[in-house]
């Protein structure tokens, strides 16, 4: 940034440097000054009408709208002075003429920025004694509880669906005091980012619908943790009131998520206390009954010890934190036994190096990005939040984006190359070859959906000697990614929770490879595949596919309930935290993991959190830099497929439905209900 | 000298006879005690005594679930629970207080934006067990519908000076 001229300005007698073309608002912050507002929010562009943020700028005739303000070297911006406090005091009298006061029944009340600077800012007593006017209500989901009548119009969420989800289907209609903020036809948005839009209104006129009257944030305590329901990473905080999750709110981050968060992590929490395995559970003549921890530990103990190592095998679900595959992988390998997978939709993952299963990039690299091919793979669905800043990309500088697959609506115009392999291998002849060709920085992007496929393993070669001819892999910059769809992926992948020498895939034991198959939260895969006459452990949070094949169940904990480590899709180790408790006898799954391993016989050296940390970092260094993405290297290596392999079958994709994509959503009752708003309606007759 | 004047004061009994003046003059003066269970004293229409939950004339509670007493409350011993009503209203579904833990300072009284919550004139509440001084809403609406009348009245009498 050092291309950006910098100018003097003084504010409230201060003097800062702020770069040329920034706003007075933004001066004034840099000297920390604090302008109140309610339509400027600096990830949407500026509006100016709510007029809350005005200041006074010596030699202007009238107080001016700081947001929409550039500053001029010299200006000297005044935010403090009688004039100031008399200006914000009319605008904020202005504003509360229409605001129904409503407070005590409002939920954003206590977290409210009308009510905050009502007190700041505003008179002591209202002087309106007329009817306030009242607006009908509009339905906007079932994620979102819309009370126009409490409306100021600042019209963020109009700037946010429009810019950052990019789905235009906010706007306002009327003039005056009859301007409404609608959805123009009575439907549910279309976005799989909705629930920022409770996030960004500044009164509680959009709030959110599972949330509604269930406390007070002041009630609420809160725990910093992560999103695993897709693989961003996001940052969240989770909002619990003692043994309920109540709301998980996003936390700043701004190389990862800025301050966006996908609705499936922020709404399908319900599922906490849906169908969950709160016992052990042991198969007896053909029917499962409960059982306790003792019995469950002696029927697998009697089980395994008969067996040889390679009968035996695991496989990691997409949610699972790293401590407990560690501790799954130890166990296994303390049995003698190589027979462990994560890839439960058989990916063809290629995990000899880093770079080849990760999204190299980084998400804030999007932004310099100049091309971007996306390969088998819909962003939207699969990452919202990754999505949206490829969208920002997209439209801050015109990145030509082509597709191939399936030729999804992802928000931003997009180039659609073909539907299968045979456009992936012909990709650099037409003319989107050319554009790639002539980026500086080009991106490609391959989703989950084009690896897990007979031919994946020549996909993913041909994907990586496509970057490496576009010299995209070098170290200033390293344009292959791969998109991952579930938080826990990357954690598996870089402890090598992969067939080892010798070892059976994920096809090879289902398919009667092995006598005994220990499922740690594995809910993606096809129980119906595993054969008969294996003996299945299932050790995981819901009644899903899987438990209802095992014959044996171990209730473990769910990301809110444990204090774990999650691997980002870029590579960026972060922790979870534990928001609220287990419910009844289910554990944190390492925990019963090396409650297990006593019983086998091979104890497992580690008994608390810090030494399984260790471990982690013993079995892969990269565990060691929480919160780092790897730096782009030059790479002579390449993934073991053969590229001449590819097949025809087009692409299919990773998610089909976003809302019932995991094991939490499908136990969510608000994800149904969402997945009901969102199901395509079948055309009437007269259309 | 001063020695003297205090042996002679003692050997006169001077001040058991003017105490024994107090006793009489108060034999037949107004008496301030009362007879407790038939007479009552005044009470004023600040008095704080046990809780209650009021109604609207309708007959629609007024409590609002808004939570504001709860987050008042010195002895943190009101806990309240609230979700949607089937008309979408906002409502409790528990209004617990802890009558043991309450000090009775009225601060519940002074939050609530709707007078749902007030502390009325009974302070004969005492009872035989600890648990029967946990309240549920719907003993605090028996005590708000039992009080009604007076507590309007006591509400109505220190308007004024709110």
């Amino acid at each position: 940034m050092s291309d950006v001229k910098l100018i003097k300005v003084t504010v409230d007698g201060k003097e800062v440097e702020v770069p040329l073309g920034a706003t007075a608002l933004q001066a004034a912050e840099l000297a920390g000054a604090e302008i109140p507002r309610f339509c400027y929010h600096e990830r949407l562009s500026v509006a100016g009408n709510c007029r809350m943020c005005l200041v006074e700028v010596e030699k202007a005739p009238k107080p001016v709208a700081s947001c929409a303000f550039p500053v001029m070297d010299g200006m000297k911006i005044i935010t403090d002075s009688p004039g100031v406090r008399n200006a914000r005091r009319g605008v904020m009298e202005f504003l509360l003429i229409n605001h129904p006061l409503d407070c005590p029944i409002c939920d954003q009340g206590g977290e409210c920025d009308l009510q905050d600077q009502a007190v700041a800012y505003g008179g002591d007593q209202s002087r309106y004694r007329e009817h306030k006017r009242s607006v009908t209500d509009k339905y906007m989901g079932p994620l979102i509880k819309p009370i126009m009548t409490r409306c100021i119009q600042c019209t963020r969420c109009v700037r946010f669906a429009t810019e950052v989800a990019g789905v235009p289907e906010l706007g306002a209609v009327g003039r005056g005091e009859a301007l409404e903020i609608t959805t123009y036809v009575e439907k549910a948005l279309s976005t799989e980012l909705s629930g920022n839009l409770i996030d960004i209104c500044p009164v509680g006129a959009l709030t959110s619908r599972p949330y509604a009257f269930m406390a007070r944030p002041w009630e609420l305590a809160k725990v910093d943790s992560v999103d695993v329901l897709d693989a961003t990473g996001t940052n969240i905080r989770v909002d619990s009131r003692g043994p309920d999750v109540l709301r998980i709110l996003p936390r700043v981050h701004e190389d990862v998520n800025e301050e966006w968060m996908a609705d499936r992590g922020r709404f399908s929490f319900d599922a906490l206390k849906k169908r969950r395995l709160d016992r052990p559970w042991l198969r007896q003549d053909g029917k499962l009954r409960p059982a306790s921890w003792p019995e469950a530990f002696q029927a697998i103990a009697t089980k395994l010890k008969g067996l040889p190592g390679d009968r035996i095998g695991a496989v990691a679900g997409g949610l699972a934190d790293a401590e407990s595959m560690v501790a799954l992988k130890d166990l296994m390998a303390a049995l003698g036994s190589t027979n462990l997978d994560c890839r439960e939709d058989g990916a063809a993952l290629d995990a000899s190096e880093r770079a080849f299963y990760l999204f190299n990039t980084s998400i804030a690299g999007i932004e310099q990005a100049d091309a971007l091919l996306v390969i088998g793979s819909n962003p939207r669905v699969e990452a919202p939040v990754l999505n949206a800043r490829i969208r920002k990309r997209v439209i801050n500088s015109h990145m030509p984006v082509g597709v191939i697959g399936v030729d999804a609506n992802l928000t931003y115009p997009t180039k659609h190359l073909g539907v299968g392999p045979d456009a992936l291998r012909g990709v650099m002849d037409g003319a989107f070859g050319e554009v790639l060709r002539n980026a500086k920085r080009p991106m490609i992007l391959l989703g989950r959906g084009a690896l897990a496929r007979p031919d994946g393993a020549a996909v993913l070669a041909a994907a990586w000697a496509l970057a490496q001819s576009l010299n995209a892999v070098t170290a200033e910059w390293n344009g292959f990614n791969l998109l991952h769809t579930q938080g826990g992926q990357v954690a598996a992948l870089d402890l090598g929770f992969l067939p080892g020498r010798g070892g059976k895939d994920l096809g090879a034991m289902l398919g009667g490879g092995v006598d005994a198959l220990w499922l740690l939260g594995a809910d993606q895969l096809d129980p119906s595949l595993i054969a008969p006459e294996t003996f299945v452990i299932y050790q995981g949070h819901h009644g899903d596919r899987a438990a209802g094949r095992a014959d044996v169940i171990l209730p473990g904990a769910t990301y809110l309930e444990k204090d774990g480590t999650y691997v980002s899709t870029e590579g960026r180790v972060q922790r979870g935290r534990r928001a609220v408790f287990p419910p009844g006898e289910a554990r944190e799954d390492w925990r019963i993991l090396r409650a297990a391993s006593e019983l086998l016989g091979h104890a497992l050296p580690y008994d608390d959190l810090a030494a399984i940390r260790t471990r982690l970092v013993a079995v892969n260094p990269s565990f060691a830099r929480v919160d780092e993405t790897p730096a782009p290297a030059a790479l002579t290596a390449a993934p073991s497929g053969d590229a001449g392999k590819l097949g025809t079958a087009p692409f299919t994709l990773a998610i089909t439905d976003y809302w019932q994509a995991d094991v939490f959503a499908r136990a969510s009752d608000v994800m149904a209900e969402c997945a009901r708003a969102h199901a395509p309606t079948p055309a009437m007759a007269a259309e | 000298m001063a020695t003297l004047d205090k042996i002679a004061r003692s050997l006169l009994l001077t001040e058991l006879v003017s105490g024994m003046g107090l006793t009489l003059k108060a034999f037949f003066s107004r008496k301030a005690t009362i007879a407790y269970p038939a007479e009552r004293a005044p009470l004023s229409p600040r008095f704080r005594g046990e809780h209650g939950l009021r109604r609207y004339p309708n007959g629609e509670e007024r409590c609002i679930a808004c939570k504001l007493c709860e987050a008042v409350c010195p002895a943190v011993c009101i806990t309240i629970e609230s979700e949607p009503r089937e008309d979408a209203s906002r409502r409790t579904t528990r209004y617990d207080l802890d009558m043991t833990k309450c000090i009775y300072c009225g601060l519940c009284e002074e939050a609530c934006p709707v007078d749902a919550i007030v502390l009325g004139p009974n302070l004969e509440f005492a009872t035989e067990t600890r648990e029967e001084l946990f309240y549920d809403k719907e003993k605090l609406l028996d005590n708000g519908d039992r009080w009604e009348p007076i507590l309007a009245a006591r509400l109505q009498a220190d308007a004024p000076y709110r």
